[in-house]
């Protein structure tokens, strides 16, 4: 049998898992794996400016490609400095496995020089976690990591690697393991057949249904399916902001995102239905609003792979455990046998739907001096539609954010990248970042705000230094936007700490790293901006975009009232 | 409500953490808990007595179940045979004088406790048994003596009938 050591046990493995991108942070305690990097033939690791910045882009690479995503960081700082992007990966049950070095199993708990205790630090944050205590454990820690990280209900998985099971001179036997089995973890994959009849039959019998969807369609393809389903049904149909991309954008069963800043028609159509079928949502409260107060008279099957979601927030009449693409299955096959229709009735709903529609909720003035936010996501919308080219869009977090998510018409699966359970500012441009490494062909557009931007930005040389062109688009309003919204809405215009007014001067930052910059703040000049930063295909570009400051995100869900409690805009209430 | 929740899980390091943190982390208490390894060194047994309403006991019995080294989760009281529940209790009391030591050695034949260990100025009473009677032990004792030093195990439980926590 082959002889390695804990170091090269690391590094087979993650090859004989099928890893061939990574990104990372050397130190200290993981300098051995780095050393045995250098011999790998199969992975190509990328060296990020900051461990965020590298979990971030492992975390937009595992969206993207519905890969498991994989970084490695060294122990102490390199540790901590992932658990924000741990987090955020986790907020959204997305496949990664983080390798962090730790001091020698002789020093744990003696405070030594970059100790801390990461498994400890990590784990509300991780779906598991593992500390390898001899290099006996590494292969098979790192195996079940990635089985459990992408399995069931996705998410982090942390694999805790001591200096000394590292070791070059220690060499152990080594053998590629076949399938992983843990006797404590089995997720179930069908639905309960009972359940889903009946589930099926109260579809066909609703007069007012809505479909719900959240992110378990993206990253359980279930998009075919689900599409199927709706098709066949023809079922009105929102999504949370995970859910966006699951399901076409441009369909006319779209209503749009639902909740807080969901659209008149989606809220409406939520908070009036007799049935919910939601499937693979969790029913957060941005989702929900007032949970007592949600869709009250609406009956709600829910279709989760995670037992633990249904009737946590909101009460599942009818529960369904199960991986949500095999269940939509399972509920096409359940109306074929059964013979069941789309109820009659639908047409006077849908006609209902519509005049909600017509209120054209998501309506904003264009100006001829100011650009206005919107107008950006929309421009940029139809001048990559005009390019044809396949696009990857990611976001930060805040108003831009939620305009992309209003206005961007998506109809890909896993074209659609943002931080949404967590809401992590700095993450779209890493996450843009991770996505052209998948993707090196494709257009990425990173919508980002003058806030959001400066959290991550040192990744501006990692993108330098491996001819990363992604096209950032900085809505730059000189304030934290969503932030000032609700200063502005509900804190009677007292401004505390949202101004930015020590913004840098983007075009030299861009300059300061050797990559290309634009600024623009007549809206005359955006089209043209923005097509010639799109044929820039060598270049990364940060587009400085100049926005209207005082532009709100509308509709606005009134917190703890019900779905229906809109604020819809300045002036006029509903 | 009282619950006990009875949990299998892998015998592994940071198991017992992921449990106790995920009743912090989720806002649910402990009101006493116990651990040991079962007759199958590689799994644990850990029970744990809880308040909570039957909507947040069923949340936290998802929660524990959805932690992957967690193997099984049981609300033990939710055993339709019921279940046996025992305490274990050890107090230290000041026995200087004979009346008091007469006292003690009394109350501890009519509760069927022991006295496990005897110095010429102390006593050690050990008493097994539900959490409610061994509360009314302590009560009557502390009347009767000045108590040291008391120690409680937590609840250790196990359903009635034909109902198994095994794998």
């Amino acid at each position: 049998m082959e002889m390695l050591n804990g170091a090269q046990i690391c590094v087979r493995t993650l090859e004989d898992l099928g890893v061939e991108q990574m990104f990372g942070y050397p130190g200290a305690a993981v300098i051995d794996i780095y050393d045995e990097l250098l011999n790998s033939q199969k992975i190509t690791h990328y060296l990020a400016r900051h461990e965020q910045g590298a979990v971030h882009m492992a975390d937009g690479y595992a969206r993207a490609t519905g890969k498991v995503g994989c970084a490695i960081v060294t122990s102490g700082p390199g540790a901590t400095n992932t658990v924000t992007a741990i987090a955020t990966a986790y907020g959204d049950s997305i496949p990664l496995v983080v390798i962090s070095g730790q001091v020698a199993t002789s020093l744990i708990g003696s405070d030594a020089f970059q100790e801390v205790d990461t498994v400890g630090i990590t784990r509300p944050v991780v779906k598991h976690s593992f500390l390898c205590k001899k290099p006996e454990d590494i292969a098979v820690n790192i195996r079940k990591a990635f089985y459990i990280a992408s399995t069931g209900r996705k998410g982090p998985v942390v694999v805790d690697i001591p200096k000394n099971c590292q070791n070059p001179n220690v060499k152990i036997p080594y053998e590629q393991g076949g399938p992983v089995h843990l006797r404590s973890y089995n997720p179930t994959v069908f639905g309960h057949k009972g359940q889903v009849k009946r589930a099926a039959k109260l579809i066909s019998e609703a007069s007012r249904p809505v479909l719900i969807f959240g992110g378990g369609v993206v990253q359980g393809e279930a998009s075919e399916n689900l599409a199927k389903l709706i098709n066949r049904m023809n079922l009105p149909t929102t999504q949370t902001l995970m859910g966006i991309s699951g399901f076409p954008g441009t369909d006319p069963h779209n209503l749009g995102m639902v909740g807080m800043h969901g659209t008149y028609e989606a809220n409406e159509a939520m908070h009036n239905s007799d049935l919910v079928i939601a499937i693979a949502v969790r029913f957060d409260d941005r989702v929900t609003n007032n949970a007592r107060k949600f869709c009250p008279n609406a009956k709600i099957i829910h279709v989760d792979v995670d037992p633990a979601s249904i009737s946590k927030c909101v009460h599942a009449d009818i529960p369904i455990v199960g991986d949500c693409n095999t269940v939509l299955g399972q509920l096409l096959q359940s109306l074929d046998e059964q013979d069941l229709h789309a109820n009659p009735e639908l047409d006077a709903w849908w006609a209902q739907i519509n005049k909600w529609r017509e209120r054209n909720s998501l309506a904003y003035q264009r100006d001829d001096k100011v650009i206005k936010p919107q107008q950006v996501i929309e421009e940029v919308y139809a001048a990559v539609k005009r390019s044809g080219r396949e696009t990857y869009i990611t976001t930060d977090v805040g108003q831009h954010q939620m305009f992309t998510a209003q206005f961007y018409k998506f109809d890909q699966p896993r074209h659609f990248v943002t931080s949404g359970g967590l809401g992590t500012m700095g993450f779209g441009f890493p996450a843009a970042a991770g996505i052209k490494v998948a993707y090196p062909d494709a257009q990425v557009i990173c919508f980002t705000g003058d806030g959001s931007f400066q959290m991550n930005l040192q990744e501006l040389g990692t993108c330098k230094q491996y001819h990363l062109p992604v096209k950032i688009f900085i809505l730059d309003n000189h304030t934290l936007g969503m932030v000032r919204q609700w200063q502005s809405l509900f804190y009677h215009h007292r401004y505390s700490q949202t101004n930015l007014d020590y913004n840098p001067d983007f075009l030299k930052l861009a300059d300061a790293y050797d990559h290309k910059g634009f600024k623009v703040s007549d809206p005359k000049e955006l089209p043209a901006v923005i097509d010639k930063v799109l044929s820039m295909d060598d270049d990364l570009v940060i587009v400085d975009v100049i926005t209207d400051t005082d532009s709100k995100v509308f509709p606005m869900q009134r917190t703890g009232g019900s779905m229906e409690d809109m604020i819809l805009s300045d002036n006029v209430e509903d | 409500m009282r619950h006990i929740i009875s949990i299998l899980s892998e015998n592994q390091n940071g198991a017992l953490s992921r449990i106790v943190g995920l009743f912090s982390q989720r806002g649910y208490n402990i009101e006493n808990i116990t651990a040991a390894p079962t007759e199958d060194p590689s799994i644990s047994r850990i029970t744990i007595l809880t308040q909570s309403d039957s909507v947040e006991i069923e949340h936290i019995s998802k929660q524990i179940h959805k932690l992957v080294n967690v193997i099984k989760v049981s609300i033990l009281d939710e055993n339709e045979d019921g279940a046996v529940e025992r305490e274990i209790l050890f107090v230290k009391v000041q026995a200087m004088t004979r009346p008091v030591r007469e006292e003690i050695k009394s109350l501890c034949d009519i509760f069927k406790a022991q006295i496990v260990d005897v110095t010429p100025e102390l006593y050690i009473l050990q008493y097994v048994n539900t959490s409610a009677e061994i509360d009314r032990f302590l009560q009557v004792i502390t009347a009767q003596a000045d108590v040291i030093e008391t120690v409680r195990s937590g609840v250790c439980g196990i359903a009635r009938g034909e109902h198994a926590l095994h794998l």
